[in-house]
């Protein structure tokens, strides 16, 4: 009985864990050709990356929840204004958005000389669902085009302009 | 009547999958809208629905009559990006995605200069990036020819040009031979956007002190410091003066002052003087009065 206990709860606590951690998305990186002057070493382009995807996670779940405090982490002047106001007009219309992506096809495109900013292409896919007061109203796949530009903070890159384009 | 059959199915089939179309589209609109443009949305049917405009950037809903057609006014949707629009009456829920694009003509440059001060004659010392807008402040992707321009008090300038890739374009320029404050502008048509450079004077270029007896002590005096194009070192900047004697050596560090620096010390017949500003070493004086 106490082993039967103990292999309860350490299912248990591997189900939680599973459950905390962040879905591995596919993510895969195009060869750096970058359009200015200033190289990108490889640990700089892996902590874009990483917090690039980070992002898309607080989104997902700032919007999911409608809770904009959630994108302080990852997202900095327009792009986290222009999310915080989506989050705000979804709370108010009582609908909640979830965007979850499914991979993720990123090329760095351009390091500022100064770098203080670092712009990403992301041919993304991701499904979207619209939730008005709890009933799921539809769900879609869409595969876009984003142009992602990322200014570094105190301890990570942010993202800055969040924007995607017919592809 | 053989030879028909097949052609009579065929035409059932595209007649039932043109009719499945029509039941499948309650809606119309646009696939792409430029930012803040005005648009409509033509639905077929009769009887009330909720439309959801929603993308990451705006979410909006509105009441809708089917049937009739309804006008988003220019300004409703302002951000670019993908859209879902979701049509929800009592019987249906239709989702058609479109995309909201940048508008064409850019508003606003987002312009980064670094650094704002630097010593003068550096080749590729100051370097610019800019990003393109739109008046909603949407990331312009296509191409667009800038320019930028560096321009002292003199008049001197330098102009560099460039076209935009992926909204995003860069330039360096080498800091100038006189010191001051310079603009460094970037346009784009009637846009531009200015950042104020900084150029001060490089390190002295030389050094030399002469030396004469003032009574029982040594005036050590330099000439004027310039750097190397000229420019007067400012003020404060540290001069040290070295006397050397057998085994012994000590110093005096002086500010500059009125663009020169002077100590009056104490100098014995075999002393070897010498004067350094930073890692610029200046002339030697054998002083054997």
């Amino acid at each position: 009985m106490t082993g039967l206990k103990f292999l309860m709860i350490l299912f248990a606590g591997i189900a939680a864990t599973i459950d905390s951690m962040p879905a591995q998305v596919p993510v895969h990186v195009a060869p750096v050709h970058l359009h200015g002057p200033r190289p990108l070493e490889q640990q700089s382009q892996a902590a874009v990356i990483r917090d690039y995807i980070h992002a898309w996670q607080s989104f997902h779940i700032a919007l999911e929840q409608n809770r904009p405090e959630l994108l302080n982490a990852d997202f900095v002047g327009t792009a986290k204004d222009r999310l915080a106001g989506t989050i705000q007009q979804q709370d108010k219309l009582g609908i909640r958005t979830q965007y979850q992506d499914l991979s993720h096809d990123l090329q760095i495109l351009f390091y500022s000389p100064d770098g203080l900013s670092i712009e990403l292409a992301d041919n993304v896919e991701y499904d979207v669902q619209l939730i008005d007061h709890e009933k799921l109203l539809t769900k879609q796949r869409e595969r876009v085009r984003y142009f992602v530009v990322l200014t570094p903070a105190e301890v990570r890159w942010k993202v800055r302009v969040f924007q995607s384009v017919p592809e | 009547m053989k030879p028909r059959l097949p052609f009579l199915l065929t035409g059932l089939a595209v007649a039932s999958i043109n009719l499945a179309f029509a039941q499948a589209e309650h809606f119309r609109l646009p696939k792409v809208i430029e930012a803040g443009a005005g648009f409509s949305i033509q639905s077929n049917g009769n009887g009330k629905a909720k439309l959801y405009l929603i993308g990451p950037g705006q979410v909006l809903m509105r009441d809708v009559q089917l049937g009739e057609a309804t006008s988003l006014a220019p300004g409703s949707l302002c951000y670019a990006g993908r859209y879902l629009a979701v049509l929800a009456a009592e019987s249906f829920t239709e989702t058609h995605s479109f995309d909201v694009v940048p508008a064409s003509a850019p508003a606003n440059l987002s312009f980064i200069a670094k650094p704002s001060r630097l010593p003068v004659g550096l080749h590729d010392g100051i370097t610019g990036a800019v990003y393109v807008f739109d008046g909603y402040h949407n990331l312009i992707v296509t191409p667009k020819s800038v320019s930028f321009v560096l321009s002292t008090p003199g008049g001197t300038m330098q102009k560099r040009t460039a076209v935009t890739n992926d909204g995003a374009a860069w330039t360096s320029m080498d800091s100038t031979a006189q010191q001051g404050i310079d603009n460094f502008v970037v346009r784009l048509g009637e846009l531009s956007s200015t950042r104020i450079v900084a150029q001060v004077p490089g390190d002295p270029c030389g050094l030399t002190m002469s030396a004469r007896q003032m009574g029982q002590r040594v005036q050590l005096i330099t000439d004027p410091v310039r750097d190397c194009n000229g420019n007067a070192v400012p003020d404060g900047t540290i001069v040290t003066f070295t006397a050397r004697q057998g085994g012994t050596q000590s110093t005096i560090d002086e500010p500059l002052k009125h663009g020169i620096a002077e100590v009056t010390t104490q100098v014995h017949p075999g002393t070897t003087l010498s004067v350094a500003s930073g890692v610029v070493m200046g002339n030697q004086i054998g002083w054997d009065k």
